[in-house]
């Protein structure tokens, strides 16, 4: 097994390097002139005994300078680690098998320049740097404008959609120039693994559109493990860009091969996958993916982005809607008033009424 | 005495037209424009840019008095206050001038702060300011000052 799938992913691999961009997980991707176009991105969360298991990956573009990403995070990480080797490649196997004309960008070109804001954790990862921030949008602008990255002008609005929810963000900064001295070549990718104890899983969606202006797409797969079969919110749907492409229980042997991966001892015997793939404009990601894992079928509206903290859900299309039948309504009662009128009209002749 | 023939269909008519506006109005937000003789005439002003659009975006000052207007950013984001007819736009969409200091009318504001500035319009009309940097004004970053 071992070797059919290292030959799997060495094809992949070759792929990878002929259609090599910068793509990014769910993160926004911001340079030194603003946020960067990604091509498609994959990213996997797992979730299991209370904790969310988030690997992404950073892919060396060439060149030199640095390119940062910051992605909002539910909670305060319990570990940031390097990645396993394959993981994100083997969950497209899984899902895509490879067919010639298959893209498969898996990895994802990154990396910002640091600021203020509280550090609660710094690591480093090859030639990545990252640091978990705690505060709010301004903080966490003003940190990342402090290493020289200018964030585009969606950005205040969007950072303090997730710091309303969770002041928690992770910045990863990818130095081009380190990476080259390390040796590594373009389409090189840095997994990173992050650990977040968490009561149920979430991922950041909004964040892909950060820089995107109405016209431009994002196009994302997004891989879910968990415990049994997740209850999302929201549901994936035409109107909201999301396509619900694989919901099946894992197969024993994704299972077993992604278990033998660098770091991912933590995946169960037994699991439910689930692929949603993304294809929006970016006007349309308005919102983040609340998953319900425990079985009660209860997301969080907060999570998703529908609901702002101690503020409930109110969805003002349904009294649009109700508004508009009630009008329709209105205009039938006339009509039949007018109809009964006039034939009682008719009947009678026209009506004179005496003036002056 | 005149007599006057009842038109129940043109009655008809206009109620349904006016149900047909609630109907309209059930279903979609709209606004009606504003018009400039609503505006205030003001010879101060604070505009507060917030998630990076400018608060208000419409004022109106008077011709040839020193108008004092206070820029407050909120944002964590660094934004510009340029005033001026479309040449002086044009000007700076292309322009590669990071700080504008000592021009009353261009005017740069750091994150999370605020600056004044005093300017005199010596003529009546209209002019547009905008952040002019990269894709702010293609996000919205624009206003306008009537002068009269």
């Amino acid at each position: 097994m071992r070797r059919r799938l290292a030959t799997a992913l060495l094809g992949a691999a070759v792929a990878t390097i002929l259609v090599a961009g910068p793509t990014l997980a769910c993160g926004g991707l911001i340079g030194p002139n603003g946020a960067v176009n990604l091509l498609r991105t994959t990213t996997f969360a797992g979730y299991s005994q209370g904790l969310e298991h988030y690997v992404t990956a950073f892919q060396f573009q060439g060149g030199g300078g640095a390119f940062g990403s910051i992605t909002p995070l539910p909670g305060v990480p319990s570990s940031v680690e390097k990645g396993g080797d394959w993981t994100l490649q083997r969950l497209i196997l899984e899902t895509d098998p490879p067919r010639n004309d298959v893209r498969l960008d898996f990895l994802f070109g990154a990396a910002a320049a640091p600021g203020a804001a509280e550090e609660l954790m710094k690591v480093r990862i090859d030639a990545l740097d990252v640091t978990v921030l705690k505060g709010g949008a301004m903080e966490v602008g003003q940190w990342a404008s402090d290493h020289g990255f200018r964030l585009p002008p969606d950005a205040p609005e969007v950072l303090e959609f997730y710091a309303e929810r969770s002041p928690i963000f992770l910045a990863a900064v990818f130095d081009a120039d380190a990476a080259a001295a390390r040796g590594q070549a373009i389409g090189d990718g840095t997994p990173v693994h992050i650990t977040i104890p968490t009561p149920n899983p979430w991922v950041p969606i909004r964040i892909l559109s950060l820089g995107k202006t109405g016209g431009e797409v994002v196009e994302a797969d997004v891989y879910l493990l968990t415990d049994r079969a997740p209850a999302l919110l929201p549901a994936p749907g035409p109107s909201n860009g999301m396509r619900l492409d694989h919901s099946d229980p894992a197969s024993e042997a994704l299972l077993n091969d992604l278990r033998s991966d660098t770091g991912m001892s933590w995946v169960p015997e037994s699991g439910w996958l689930t692929k949603i793939a993304i294809d929006a404009n970016a006007p349309q990601l308005s919102f983040d993916l609340a998953i319900d894992a425990s079985g009660a079928n209860q997301p969080s509206y907060v999570q998703a982005g529908l609901e702002r903290p101690g503020e409930p859900f109110v969805d003002n299309r349904a009294a649009q809607q109700l508004l508009t039948w009630g009008a329709m309504l209105a205009v039938g009662v006339l009509l039949a008033g007018w109809v009964l009128r006039s034939a009682a009209g008719t009947a009678g002749g026209p009506r004179l009424r005496p003036q002056g | 005495m005149a007599v006057v023939v009842d038109r129940p269909r043109r009655r008809l008519a206009a109620a349904a037209a006016a149900l047909a506006v609630l109907v309209v109005a059930g279903g979609t937000t709209f606004a009606l424009a504003t018009a400039d003789d609503d505006l205030p005439t003001l010879t101060s002003v604070e505009i507060t840019i917030r998630h990076s659009r400018f608060v208000p975006d419409r004022i109106a000052v008077p011709v040839g008095v020193p108008v004092t207007i206070t820029l407050v950013n909120t944002d964590p984001i660094d934004h510009e206050w340029i005033v001026g007819d479309e040449a002086v736009h044009a000007v700076h969409r292309v322009g590669t001038e990071p700080l504008h200091p000592s021009r009353p009318t261009e005017v740069v504001v750091p994150a999370g702060e605020s600056r004044t500035t005093v300017v005199t319009f010596e003529a009546g009309g209209k002019l547009r300011f905008i952040c002019h940097l990269p894709a702010h004004e293609a996000y919205g970053m624009v206003g306008e000052v009537v002068i009269r």
